[in-house]
């Protein structure tokens, strides 16, 4: 029998799960590899659990969804997260340092009609999680990888260096030192391709933290290029602004330490 | 005839599939009659609008992006342009029309997503496309080869397909060499005929045939088939500027959807999208589009929501004959942006996305941080006529069984292809019937 595969969605954009829809080349290998019992946005048929593999888009920000990722960890052998809103919260875990209350005011005329929780918070915050995969959104070859993996009963393994490697290996010319521009490259995981650099910016920490990272020095990078403040805390609080590095690092800039 | 067993009955569908986002319906019917219909938007709220405020307004593309992971183009394009009028930056000739092809790669891309991957299984009787491959192989084949290459020329322009990085305020970061296009260019040529192919056949699909009172609404330009620019038209004569969005058009909320409704003032529910643009600008598509379009049999404009899907067809076929205009005429800009300096004020504007017109508006201080945010979906604006249209379903569905029921109003949801994850700030069918 096929691995039977689910892929849920809490708070997120869909980008990461239509990364499976983007794989024009493979999608029908890879149906013909596992089956796709529970993937709402492709299919109408929605079969009961337990799930072999089960995929996870989205952070929690809600308590219905809350509970709803306990009973999805209960139906699943083995969780996958999958881009940056399930692994460190996404760019909603921006509510995090608000005032919840004023957020729904600001988009909603009545706010008590909207149940929100006051924090957007990653998977593993709620749950066990068996793998975590990076990136907003996920990169589609390594989302196949992982599959590939757990088809052979592998562990999953994505690197964990820094953007900046694969930015030499490019043949990038390097944005901080040649242009001063503010760049997270250095302390951000691979698996973009060093896009970023390759499109003349610096890099805005799509695949969260690497392995390897300085945060310290990292921080002293950026008052160097005159990066401080509210700017050096805008740059870390961003699309994986929650998680824990970038969040301390952060937070201590704000309150005026570095 | 309508059953008569039960008094009242209860239909419920708690979680609407082949949608970009989580949704569900609720009707009750008692004695035959109508009680409640609504589509409740369950997608939790992102609070985009509330945290942009205090960003800087250089990142907002990449912020706006991650609205959807399906028309990030659309986002971005909505919003630098908003911030080009703010700022008050002439755009480079050779700029607009790389964000011509930029879009035109998103149109292709989430069209042949939607037709293939969402729409066409409730015509052939499929749950999903891995079961319509089944039967169709050569169909699925042909709509993954023409979303390929949307996702190429995305790609070419931003670097991946999902949240690129090349589109800025003022232009792009990189522009792409003539040779770059080149490639694109034969992949374009090779899926042309796919297209046509794709255009005969949603046109062949058992569309039901219903005409109702509808105002669609689009940008529209007189050179052009409107995308990054144009003013407000609809079939009901509104002729208005983007910056005037306010005054034609009204946001409210209702209690049970995350997604704000919206409606035109003094009149109500509006229909945007590719129907809505192909109505309304059918004579900027072009000869060789217009002739495949009447090849169709369907009278155009078309009041038929179920004509929707070969109205996306024919924007597929419309985007990939643009797409190789552009490239044939590309001459590489002087610079990739055009320098800016930030200042105070209001800048709007409205792109098309491939689900329709898509309004921001921002304010900024004069650091060129964030003070306000606006962001109208075309998911949201469609939410009113979506359920206008379910309304005129019930006579039929209360004959039907729930299975039938529910797979009926899906079609009729999918019409709009709605993006969920957008609107919200967007389906679960619910019927209670008697």
């Amino acid at each position: 029998m096929k691995p039977r595969v689910a892929v849920f969605k809490f708070a997120s954009c869909d980008g990461c799960q239509l990364q499976f829809l983007n794989a024009e080349d493979e999608l029908l290998k890879l149906a013909a590899q596992v089956d796709f019992v529970y993937f709402p946005e492709a299919r109408s048929r929605a079969l009961e659990g337990p799930y072999d593999i089960a995929f996870v888009e989205g952070s929690i920000t809600t308590p219905d969804d809350a509970r709803r990722i306990i009973k999805v960890r209960e139906e699943s052998r083995y969780l996958v997260t999958i881009g940056a809103c399930a692994t460190a919260g996404g760019i909603q875990a921006l509510r995090n340092w608000a005032d919840i209350e004023q957020y729904r005011r600001v988009v909603y005329p009545s706010p008590e009609f909207i149940s929100t929780l006051s924090t957007s918070t990653p998977i593993s915050e709620h749950v066990r999680v068996d793998f975590e995969l990076w990136g907003c959104p996920v990169d589609k070859q390594q989302l196949l990888a992982v599959v590939r993996s757990r088809l052979s009963k592998a562990q999953p393994a994505v690197p964990g260096h820094s953007v900046c490697l694969e930015c030499k290996r490019r043949g990038n010319v390097c944005v901080v030192v040649t242009r001063g521009e503010p760049c997270l490259g250095p302390v951000t995981r691979t698996g973009c391709g060093a896009l970023c650099p390759a499109f003349n910016r610096g890099c805005y920490g799509c695949f969260g933290p690497a392995d390897d990272q300085n945060m310290e020095s990292f921080a002293r990078l950026l008052v160097s290029q005159g990066v401080q403040g509210d700017d050096a805390v805008r740059r870390l609080r961003g699309i994986n602004g929650y998680v824990r590095p970038w969040r301390e690092t952060a937070d201590a800039i704000a309150a005026g330490k570095k | 005839m309508p059953s008569r067993r039960a008094k009242s009955r209860k239909i419920q569908v708690n979680f609407l599939t082949r949608v970009e986002g989580e949704t569900a319906l609720r009707i009750r019917i008692r004695d035959g009659e109508l009680i409640e219909l609504r589509l409740e938007i369950f997608e939790p709220p992102r609070f985009f609008e509330s945290f942009l405020r205090g960003r800087d307004s250089r990142e907002a593309p990449d912020l706006t992006a991650r609205i959807c992971g399906i028309c990030p183009v659309a986002y971005q394009m909505s919003t630098v342009h908003a911030f080009e009028r703010l700022y008050d930056i002439p755009i480079d000739p050779a700029v607009r029309e790389l964000r011509r092809l930029y879009l035109c790669g998103e149109w292709i891309e989430s069209h042949a997503l939607h037709i293939h991957m969402l729409a066409a299984p409730d015509f052939l009787g499929c749950d999903s496309i891995i079961a319509l491959a089944d039967k169709n192989r050569e169909a699925v084949e042909r709509g993954l080869r023409i979303k390929k290459v949307g996702n190429a020329i995305v790609t070419a322009l931003g670097g991946r397909s999902v949240h690129p990085v090349g589109a800025c305020i003022g232009g792009f970061t990189r522009i792409p060499r003539r040779e770059q296009l080149a490639t694109l260019r034969e992949q374009l040529l090779h899926v042309r005929d796919d297209a046509i192919e794709c255009v005969r056949w949603v046109s062949h699909f058992d569309l039901p045939a219903v005409t109702r009172d509808i105002e669609f609404v689009s940008l529209r330009h007189p050179d052009e088939y409107p995308m990054n620019d144009g003013r407000i038209a609809s079939s009901k004569n509104i002729d208005a500027a983007p910056d005037d969005f306010d005054d034609f058009f009204e946001e409210h909320q209702v209690p049970y959807s995350n997604a704000l409704h919206c409606r035109i003032t003094g009149r109500g529910p509006y229909f945007l999208g590719p129907l809505a643009r192909v109505n309304l600008n059918f004579d900027q598509l072009g000869p060789d589009v217009m002739s495949v379009a009447r090849e169709t049999g369907i009278p155009w404009p078309s009041s038929n929501p179920y004509t929707s899907i070969v109205a996306r067809a024919l924007e597929v076929l419309y985007a990939i004959g643009e797409a190789v205009r552009v490239i044939d005429a590309y001459q590489p800009p002087p610079v990739p942006a055009t320098p800016y300096e930030v200042r105070a004020g209001i800048g709007r504007a409205i792109t098309e996305a491939p689900r329709g017109s898509l309004y921001h508006a921002f304010e900024t201080d004069d650091r060129g941080l964030i003070h306000s945010a606006r962001i109208v979906p075309p998911t949201s604006q469609n939410q009113a006529r979506i359920e206008a249209d379910l309304r005129e379903l019930v006579p039929d569905i209360i004959r039907r069984s729930d299975i039938e029921a529910t797979r009926m109003c899906e079609m009729a949801i999918r019409n709009y292809d709605p993006c969920i994850s957008c609107s919200t700030h967007f389906l679960k069918l619910e019927v209670e019937r008697g």
